[in-house]
């Protein structure tokens, strides 16, 4: 961690640190040099664990009122709207908190496809944080069915036969995860305790995220490795501290917005339908941040293919580190690259809209062009890309391209270009 | 400059999916649009209208269409139609419940008090579906949520009733209805002139039964819906203010540093 040796001052302090270094750790933590250049974009990795704690506290209270019952599940909940103080507050807090949690999430990811933050020595950081972003897509799933609603019901329904592909043993697994032989009682219970066990996980992971990140330090608008402490670098606490909070705030207004005047704007009308397994919902839907995955998985035919497309579409992202040849990480300096960035991000896009659509006609066609292509932007483009770009030249330091005097009359040009686009 | 492109486009593409609607086989209307009280930041229920949408409630759905999250009490309480105690009292004990066992191990009929639920006008679903030609009268006291459209579209549907297009069978029993799904519906019109005697001397009109009905249900659904938006200004204002103040120290203590924040 740190280079220095930290020396609690006080007599106690530093007897209780010799036992548990937990002051060193606060030193480490306060004194931690960042790159003083970092962007807004950079802010969101503090907005998310706020959110993962915000899930955590209002879950918690959430589940000291709800039953997981397939008779009470749905009746619990209204009482929890209706007759539990400030109830109506906590859930429309935690239903909505999930959506601005996957909103900030694929900020925080596309922040680190932009920026080059996967590339060699951030790996072990980037498939930590896939696999934070896995559980997360788990524990959003379950507990959007715990209120047990028509998509509850059947978007539980459809995600779980999706095992039923696996050859051989489908069947078997699909029973064993329902426990029983459709979505029933038993399936409502144990997804409500693994919806309750998994954000503990994502805790440790995020706990594991952070101590990996502190090995190499931040990754930088730039992308360029800086010597730490220098003057490229400023103390976490208070530079970092205040900038966070003060996009924290930015994030909770439109947070409360939310919560406030359109609580139920990003949900589906057709959960506050009690859960009948008689009555098909005309389009089950999951909430949108899963329709890309949606979109790939319905995209192509076969279901068994769909189904791997659909993790493939996930794995793709954790080998990333290898499939990304150039060693220039930043999309500043990678002209061509930065075309194929907002190429993916439109991609993406249209995935999650097609994955809202019914699946055919023309919507099929586009999800099908759409997949297609995210599959070639990371097979194809991007370790084909990282031989044939010819980078821009980098800067030597933060300070320079920040002061923007370098004596290399082309450098001093993509800097004013670098001054621009951030 | 042009990252801001990005962002609006960005933010476009976004929204559109959030909005993006699918649409539904039949034929497809717009939604009749009504300026209700309770929507807007500052939206409050109209206490009049939710008394007169009680009214309709009880004296017209009431008979197939159950409320079962509601308790006789939530019609006394704060942001709802704010009867008096004693008014409550007198509409739970029209209602009778069974209660028990008593000491005997007997069940008993007694008058609903204000801590019951709403009585259901049926004894199962089954009961619902029976007497009502197959179809099952859902309860209303989510209803509002849980149709795209809200309040417009309850209303829409209340004054969607017309003559079926030429050439549009339609079975016994079903009725052509401009704004429900598919244009069928197995609810004949329930609302007609004056079917309601309003107690506070407004005209009985559909259109006003059914703003009215509409208003009470929305109140059902979202029974916290004016302490919600108070809050939600409160916290907004709150919010709003401390994001000043802390952009302020953030600009004073980066001022140290030669770099922009």
């Amino acid at each position: 961690m740190s280079d220095h040796e930290y020396i609690p001052k006080s007599k106690v302090g530093k007897w209780f640190n010799d036992r548990l270094p937990l002051l060193t750790l606060a030193n480490h933590l306060t004194d931690y040099p960042t790159p003083k250049n970092l962007n807004y974009w950079w802010t969101f990795g503090g907005i998310l664990t706020f959110c993962l704690i915000t899930q955590i506290i209002t879950g918690i209270v959430l589940g000291m009122h709800y039953v997981a019952h397939a008779d009470l599940a749905f009746q619990s909940v209204e009482h929890i709207m209706r007759d539990v103080n400030y109830g109506w507050l906590i859930r429309y807090v935690h239903a909505n908190g999930a959506s601005m949690f996957f909103l900030a999430v694929y900020i925080h990811i596309f922040r680190s496809l932009y920026y080059g933050s996967y590339k060699s020595p951030r790996e072990v950081i980037w498939i930590i944080g896939m696999l934070i972003y896995f559980l997360m897509m788990a524990t959003a799933f379950m507990g959007y069915v715990l209120p047990w609603g028509q998509m509850s019901f059947w978007g539980a329904t459809v995600i779980t036969n999706l095992f039923s592909a696996i050859p051989l043993v489908g069947e078997s697994i699909t029973n064993w995860l329902w426990g029983g032989y459709s979505v029933d009682n038993p399936t409502l219970t144990r997804f409500f305790s693994l919806h309750y066990l998994f954000p503990f996980l994502i805790l440790g992971l995020v706990v594991l995220h952070i101590w990996a990140l502190h090995v190499p330090g931040n990754n930088n608008p730039i992308g360029i490795d800086i010597k730490k402490p220098s003057k490229d670098t400023v103390p976490f606490h208070p530079y970092i501290v205040i900038k966070d909070a003060f996009a924290l705030l930015i994030f909770l207004l439109i947070f409360a917005f939310f919560v406030f005047f359109s609580p139920n704007i990003l949900g589906h009308a057709d959960n506050y339908i009690e859960a009948n397994p008689l009555v098909t919902p005309a389009h089950i839907v999951p909430e949108w941040y899963l329709l890309p995955f949606y979109a790939i998985l319905r995209s192509v035919p076969d279901k068994l293919l769909g189904v791997i497309a659909m993790f493939a579409a996930i794995f793709v992202l954790v080998i990333l580190p290898w499939l990304d040849t150039s060693k220039v990480r930043s999309t500043v300096f990678r002209p061509i690259y930065k075309q194929f960035y907002w190429f993916l991000v439109a991609d993406v896009l249209i995935l999650g809209y097609v994955g809202a659509m019914p699946a055919e006609g023309i919507y099929l066609l586009i999800a099908r062009v759409a997949t297609a292509y995210y599959f070639a932007h990371f097979l194809l483009i991007l370790p084909f890309l990282g031989f044939k770009e010819k980078t821009t030249p980098l800067p030597l330091s933060i300070t320079e391209p920040v002061l923007g005097g370098s004596p290399d009359m082309a450098m001093a040009r993509d800097n004013s270009n670098y001054k621009e686009k951030l | 400059m042009r990252n801001s492109l990005k962002l609006a486009f960005f933010f476009i593409l976004v929204s559109s999916l959030f909005f993006s609607k699918v649409h539904a086989a039949g034929e497809q209307h717009d939604l009749l649009e009504v300026d209700w009280s309770f929507k807007s930041f500052f939206g409050k229920f109209d206490r009049a209208s939710l008394q007169r949408g009680y009214q309709v409630y009880t004296e017209v759905c009431a008979s197939c269409h159950s409320l079962k999250h509601l308790s006789y009490r939530n019609l006394a309480e704060k942001g709802g139609p704010e009867f008096t105690e004693l008014e409550a009292k007198a509409i739970a004990s029209n209602f009778e419940v069974t209660d028990g066992p008593n000491s005997d191990g007997e069940m008993f009929e007694r008058p609903a008090k204000l801590s019951d639920k709403f009585v259901m006008p049926y004894a199962n679903v089954q009961e619902a579906i029976a007497a009502n030609g197959g179809a099952y009268p859902p309860d209303m006291s989510v209803l509002v949520k849980a149709r795209k459209g809200g309040a417009n579209y309850i209303y829409s549907v209340l004054m969607g009733y017309e003559e079926p297009p030429e050439g549009m069978e339609l079975d016994d029993g079903v009725y052509y209805n401009k704004y429900m799904y598919g244009n069928k519906i197995k609810m004949s019109s329930p609302l007609d002139e004056d079917i309601v005697e309003y107690s506070d001397g407004t005209k009985a009109t559909v259109d006003q039964m059914a703003k009215d009905v509409t208003t009470f249900l929305q109140w059902t659904a979202e029974p916290h819906l004016e302490t919600r938006h108070k809050l939600g200004f409160r916290v907004i204002i709150y919010l709003s203010v401390l994001t000043i103040l802390v952009y302020f120290s953030m600009k004073k203590i980066w001022s140290r540093i030669e770099t922009e924040v």
